[in-house]
């Protein structure tokens, strides 16, 4: 399986994202600078989190107008399985390739440390090494997770299954505990916690590697 | 705009700028003439207290800074040590008190990226953040405040950078009410022969500058850094500086991308002093000249006249010397990254710092004179007077004194704080906040780095030599509790006014507790920062030299952490409690006293005690422990039944009333856990090793049970433990 890691100014997750896709995959990611217009045939692209331009503007906004984007955008909507996770998602929804916002955390402040999630759709190509209901622990890190989206986006995003994780319990006020979602076709997962960061027992624990064995499992 | 060089030089003038009258006629004696005020300026910060160490200096001299492992000791940008495997660990604290009081946000930011550059400018990329936070009595209307603001501060600066910040401690006093302190340090990883260096040589290299532009903040931070706060300080917010971590985060990058080429003879930051303070120090140290032209210095503001530009503290600067024929290569890696480049000037031999503007020359000192002439004072200073022994009285209620403490701003958790801080990140972080020491993977090998920051004030003001070993000595058992080898220290010595005999004497009292305890643990000081001063209309802080602590893993699959792990393990105690309850926490938290003798350390018996414990360490027999300290051992086992979930039950024996067991902060003592069987067998290896040992009990249950003495439920610890500063901070909104 090869993947591509989108590196914007101001990334600093994006060597922990290489770290968990050659350990779980066994290949280096091919790491792509923003300024870049195209990159490698890959089977899988990855938004890493971090603070792209500083949170400057709005978390994620001039990202997601790097040149890169145009490329990343095209190759998304053809079906390549494409994740944000935490500064990534909130690129995402910038570009709109997923519905909604991410807003300051409801109490104001950064929040770092492990929360439980459920999973919430276990057939995607991102989720299908996870059961349904299970609970697992991965870790947020972040100052603006605040999932927002109107009703019936809440609707829909619930009624097709494209609701991948939800927090056991609130922890930023988002809206439905919502910690990430699909696009329609499932092809596109954003999240705010970090599953990269929980891929062995030293770092506090392994439930974010089904999240990399699932892509892996489903492109072979 | 108007010529600052015109203005007449008066003692106002002198004085405003901090220097002494006598100072300034020593500045017109090494330059053979009235200085202008462009040059003054210079001189005024470069002869402050913060640049130039002048009542210092002569103290800190004669602490150790040597051992086979240190490759590089104080001097440089940070401090730097061999850890095998041609690696180097690259670590410095420094204080960003002022500042902080002032503007709590971006004072403690910009602490952070300026202890960041320290570390990234040698070579090294940032692997952990820590700090030391001081503050006011929690009643004090402005504690919740600063806390809120400080965390906040450091958070949004490391989070954005992507350095985790991995640990750190925090002290509540009434002496620190009017003086917060801020101490940040950083530790980061190179290869050892890719070191680099501030010494700049080669006459006509070019002096070029990266980074952020130049703006009018900031100035004369060294200088307000070496005066005494009083009320009207506030009006100093336009002094402190601002911090952009984003293009903090882009010079990191940059410069560790230009750092992989041989492009750089000399790398140098940009901190206090800014552009004068780092162009002195590289033509000091490589014995040339500088002629820098301020017209090419990138500038933020317009109509910027020399004497700003050469004292702005604006953030996120370097300065450079290449290797000639570079320049284009190395711009292009800094317009990859949107930071500014321009060559600012050359190096000369005439020794001497010019600087043009306008075409004309605006300023022209002797460097050897702005470095070497500054003064060095041995001011007075009279010995804190040694405190009688006394008798600590028993509370009235045990159970109820536990849980005061463990749920007092003393000793409650720091989890409100540091899960503001993204200490994950980077992917190597395996001891998180909370235990005895942070811990910190060598990225890509089994290796690790524990790190702990420690100083206890109250010893330090009870009795500066004892609190100056304990500060050393904390330290050491907290990187061995987790099973690390200490190698070597960075400080930070916060400290009040100098020119008080009694603060001197508190300096001198520390500095000389610190050397012994360095000299005996092998552990020497590779980098540091004098924080004086800290006094707020004339009281000073407590005594507050804060150590950070650098020990090294080589197998990290070994780490020891303080959570109990399973029932039924044998508690073992390793060291002697002794009737040591003066300046405790107990009495000065439950009993509201300060009296008495502090805990006496007993180096041979720290090295004994630790050494023995480290080896259960790395040869796998014990995989839980926790140093004792503030606290003592009810605190310490309360943080291992809190962590672990796991409840115990202990008994003590009638050697020493039950409230001395508990809360005695006898030093040179840890708990270890370990299966029955195990546990036997260290019993007997710490006899035949001459280490006091004591079988106190069992893990197991819900409860924590000391004899007859107390019982609390994990559940009740553990609520009074983790509510006291969400409560105390959600009262303020």
């Amino acid at each position: 399986m090869k993947s591509a890691v989108i590196v914007f100014p101001g990334s600093n997750c994006d060597r922990d994202m290489a770290v968990a896709l050659e350990k779980i995959t066994g290949q280096k990611p091919q790491m792509v600078w923003h300024q870049d217009t195209t990159f490698d045939d890959v089977d899988f692209i990855a938004l890493p989190g971090g603070f792209s331009y500083g949170d400057y503007l709005r978390c994620g906004a001039m990202s997601a107008r790097s040149p890169i984007m145009a490329e990343v955008i095209k190759r998304a909507q053809a079906g390549v399985p494409t994740l944000g996770v935490c500064n990534g998602f909130q690129i995402l929804t910038e570009t709109k390739l997923l519905p909604g916002a991410l807003m300051r955390n409801a109490r104001l402040k950064f929040v770092c440390k492990d929360v439980a999630l459920t999973v919430e759709n276990d057939t995607s190509t991102f989720t299908k090494d996870y059961s349904k209901g299970q609970e697992i622990l991965i870790p947020v890190a972040h100052h603006d997770g605040n999932f927002y989206a109107d009703t019936e986006t809440l609707d829909r995003l619930e009624g097709e299954g494209q609701v991948a994780f939800k927090y056991a319990e609130d922890i930023n006020g988002a809206q439905r505990n919502i910690a990430g979602i699909l696009n329609d076709k499932g092809n596109i997962l954003g999240m705010m916690p970090h599953p990269e960061r929980m891929i062995a027992k030293e770092l506090g624990g392994t439930d974010g590697c089904a999240l990399f064995t699932s892509i892996l499992n489903t492109l072979g | 705009m108007t010529d600052v060089n015109s203005i007449k030089i008066t003692p106002e003038i002198v004085k405003e700028h901090g220097l002494t009258e006598e100072e300034y006629q020593r500045i017109v004696g090494a330059m053979g003439r009235e200085p202008n005020y462009t040059e003054l300026g210079i001189y005024s910060v470069m002869w402050s207290e913060h640049c130039s160490y002048k009542s210092s200096r002569i103290h800190l001299k004669k602490l150790p800074t040597k051992a086979p492992w240190v490759i590089c000791g104080p001097g440089e940008n940070a401090g730097v040590i061999d850890i095998g495997d041609g690696q180097a660990a690259i670590f410095k604290m420094e204080s960003h008190n002022h500042p902080s009081y002032i503007e709590p946000y971006q004072g403690a930011a910009t602490g952070v990226g300026g202890i960041l550059r320290d570390v990234f400018t040698m070579g090294a990329r940032p692997v952990a953040n820590m700090n030391a936070l001081r503050f006011g009595e929690p009643e004090h209307p402005k504690t919740r405040h600063l806390l809120a603001g400080v965390v906040e501060g450091i958070g949004g600066y490391g989070n954005c950078v992507g350095v985790p910040t991995v640990g750190g401690e925090t002290n509540f006093d009434p002496s620190y009410n009017g003086n917060i302190l801020v101490n940040a340090m950083t530790v980061g990883l190179a290869d050892a022969d890719k070191i680099f260096y501030s010494a700049a040589a080669g006459v006509g290299n070019p002096v070029v500058y990266v980074g952020s532009k130049t703006g009018r903040d900031g100035i004369h931070g060294a200088t307000m850094a070496s005066a005494e706060f009083t009320e009207d300080s506030e009006e100093k917010r336009p002094t402190v500086q601002v911090g952009d971590p984003f293009t903090e985060k882009l010079l990191i990058e940059a410069c560790l991308e230009l750092m992989a080429t041989d492009a750089i003879i000399a790398i140098q930051d940009m901190g206090a002093a800014g552009l004068t303070s780092s162009s002195v120090e590289m033509a000091s140290k490589g014995g040339v000249g500088f002629e820098l032209n301020l017209d090419n210095v990138p500038q933020r503001e317009e109509n910027m006249t020399p004497y700003e530009m050469c004292l702005s503290e604006s953030q996120e600067r370097m300065l450079m010397v290449l290797k000639p024929g570079r320049e284009e290569m190395a711009k292009a890696i800094f317009e990859k990254w949107e930071l500014d480049f321009a060559v600012i000037g050359e190096i000369t031999d005439t020794g001497r710092l010019t600087l043009t503007f306008g075409g004309e020359i605006v300023g022209d000192m002797p460097i050897a004179s702005l470095v070497e002439d500054a003064p060095e004072y041995d001011r007075p200073h009279v010995p804190t007077p040694v405190r009688e022994t006394v008798d600590v009285a028993a509370p009235a209620d045990l159970n109820k004194a536990v849980l005061d403490l463990i749920g007092g701003e003393h000793l409650c958790s720091r989890r409100w704080i540091w899960e503001q801080y993204d200490h994950m990140v980077m992917g190597d972080t395996i001891g998180r906040p909370g235990g005895d020491a942070a811990v910190v993977r060598v990225h890509g090998t089994e290796k690790a780095l524990a790190i702990s920051t420690d100083v206890t004030p109250r010893y330090c003001y009870a009795e500066p030599y004892e609190g100056g070993k304990q500060a050393v000595a904390e330290t050491w058992r907290n990187l061995t509790a987790t099973g690390a080898k200490p190698l070597a220290i960075t400080n930070c010595l916060n400290f009040g006014n100098p020119e008080r005999p009694e603060i001197m004497g508190q300096f001198v009292g520390c500095l000389e507790g610190m050397g012994d305890a360095c000299r005996a643990l092998d552990y020497p000081i590779v980098s540091g920062n004098v924080s004086l001063y800290n006094e707020t209309n004339g009281t000073g802080i407590h005594p507050t030299p804060a150590i950070g602590g650098v020990g090294l893993m080589q197998n990290s699959d070994k780490m020891a952490s303080v959570a109990f792990k399973a029932d039924g393990q044998t508690i073992l105690l390793i060291g002697e409690t002794k009737n040591e309850l003066g300046a405790s926490i107990y009495q000065k938290a439950i009993l509201g006293e300060d009296t008495g003798r502090p805990p006496l350390v007993d180096l041979d018996l720290e090295r004994r005690n630790g050494d023995f414990v480290r080896a259960l360490i790395e040869n796998g027999q014990v995989d839980t422990c926790h140093d004792l300290s503030d606290g003592g051992l009810i605190a310490a086992l309360a943080d291992m039944a809190i962590a672990g979930k796991i409840g115990a039950t202990v008994t003590v024996d009638d050697s020493l009333p039950n409230h001395v067991h508990l809360f005695s902060e006898t030093q040179a003592r840890y708990l270890i856990a370990a299966d029955a069987t195990v546990a036997e067998t260290i019993y007997k290896e710490a006899q035949d090793a001459g280490v006091p040992v004591s079988k106190l009990g069992v893990t197991g249950g819900d409860t924590l049970t000391v004899g007859d003495a107390v019982s609390l439920t994990i559940a009740d610890l553990t609520a009074a433990h983790e509510n006291w500063m969400p409560d105390f901070m959600a009262a303020a909104e």
